[in-house]
């Protein structure tokens, strides 16, 4: 029985959300408490959805919900369709998600950090060097190509991370806070390469207090979905 | 399998440039067995009587010792979302971590048992058991180990609890891992039984353990 519905839910196409990337109704909950609940969205190749909303409401949980790392309460996330449920590995293979901590090991330098994620992301060996090579050069960080990350400050720290989007392609980046101790001129590369992805055709889902160069971009106010 | 290498290189060169994980480790271990001569005295009857017990409880401690560090680093740090984010199933990336952790701890101790075994008068009988037990066995005390440390990841007094979790769990590999050195140096029938029993325990906890991990690992992301 149960087979038989999951068949006739793969052959049968959706048909309202024929949208690139949607989510419905979507709800969080943290210890005991609803975050925010009823969040719809949809996006299509392109566009940038910025999230705006106080401290502790909901935007960083919202992209963990969004990123796959943990469940929404209630709702469905549809990638090119399909319920990312049903092929999470092929989703998470579109996804590049910048968090709040910038994941560097203190023993390990920016080339060899970034060409360890290249790598994991599937990239072939002759395309990494390549494709490493340019992501630090965009964030300025070729000069520190070789230094350890216990030596790194936390805007350069923040440089790395944001450089591993560059490396290889993924159609969705989620950036939680991705300006966050960034000086001026790092914030126009970030902001250059966010509108480079657009222009792909790529999706960027941001939560930022700063003023980052997004024309055209949609807006949710966590505010709005929230229970309080 | 390419992408496992590469985890587990990665793995133990983060281990091996900061070093004093695996020494810190080792030295524990050679330092409280070395403890106990001068406390029980330097005959060698009682010495050998105890040689096994010592070395196997010790060997079990360091091992907790070193569990901390499997996970709580890559989940304070961020890396941990990231691991899970790549596109490979999140058992790779657990299985990577157990084979880094058991090459740079349960794989030293292996190697510097036979010589604290002697020192303790073991047999030789006896210290060849030890090794092929301790090989047997200590992939297991990882793979057991990493379903703790999963799931107190984000606790409060983490080190402690996994120690509660965990020690429970880790008697069956010592009794028959002290088993497997006594009836080898007293020479008796079977010896191979305890080594049998040690092999398969690893056999079941290789994919129990794996799963395990896994969830508690999703668990901790969800939360985290």
């Amino acid at each position: 029985m149960r087979s038989l519905f999951k068949h006739s839910r793969s052959m049968t196409p959706l048909p309202i959300l024929a949208s690139f990337f949607s989510g419905q109704n979507l709800a969080c909950v943290r210890g005991e408490r609803l975050v925010f609940a009823d969040l719809s969205f949809t996006l299509e190749p392109g566009e940038a959805l910025l999230l705006l909303g106080p401290n502790g409401s909901g935007k960083s949980s919202f992209l963990r919900i969004l990123a796959g790392l943990s469940r929404p309460a209630a709702g469905e996330l549809c990638w090119k369709g399909r319920p990312i449920d049903e092929a999470p590995e092929r989703y998470t293979a579109s996804v590049r998600y910048v968090g709040h901590q910038d994941a560097i090991k203190p023993a390990l330098s920016i080339a060899e950090t970034l060409f360890f994620w290249g790598s994991l992301y599937g990239i072939e060996q002759s395309e990494l060097v390549f494709s490493t090579a340019r992501a630090m050069t965009y964030f300025g960080l070729s000069a520190l190509a070789d230094t350890q990350g216990r030596l790194l400050s936390a805007g350069q720290k923040r440089r790395v991370n944001l450089a591993r989007l560059l490396v290889g392609t993924a159609a969705l980046w989620l950036l939680d806070e991705p300006a966050t101790a960034l000086d001026q001129e790092s914030i126009m590369a970030l902001g250059k390469s966010i509108a480079a992805h657009r222009a792909r055709g790529g999706i960027v889902i941001l939560s930022t207090h700063m003023v980052v160069d997004l024309p055209q971009a949609r807006r949710l106010d966590m505010r709005d979905f929230s229970c309080h | 399998m390419r992408a496992l290498i590469r985890l587990i290189h990665r793995e133990m060169k983060l281990v091996l440039r900061q070093q004093s994980d695996t020494f810190l480790v080792l030295g524990f271990f050679m330092l409280t067995v070395l403890l106990f001569p001068f406390v029980v005295g330097p005959e060698p009857q009682m010495l050998e009587r105890m040689s096994a017990g010592v070395l196997w409880v010790m060997a079990l401690l360091a091992t907790l010792l070193s569990l901390d560090r499997l996970f709580q680093n890559d989940y304070e740090d961020g890396s941990l979302d990231l691991l899970a984010l790549v596109p490979l199933p999140l058992t790779v990336i657990v299985l990577s971590k157990v084979i880094a952790h058991w090459l740079t701890t349960g794989l030293p101790l292996t190697v510097v048992a036979p010589f604290l075994a002697k020192l303790l008068q073991m047999q030789t009988d006896g210290v060849t058991a030890l090794v092929i037990a301790m090989a047997l066995g200590t992939p297991t005390l990882s793979l057991i180990g990493a379903v703790g440390a999963a799931l107190v990841l984000g606790a409060r007094r983490s080190s402690i609890l996994l120690l509660l979790l965990i020690l429970p769990l880790y008697i069956p590999v010592l009794v028959f891992g002290v088993a497997a050195v006594e009836v080898a140096s007293l020479g008796l029938e079977g010896q191979q039984a305890p080594l049998l029993i040690l092999a398969a325990l690893f056999c079941a906890t290789l994919p129990l353990c794996s799963l395990a991990t896994t969830a508690a690992l999703r668990q901790a992301l969800d939360s985290g």
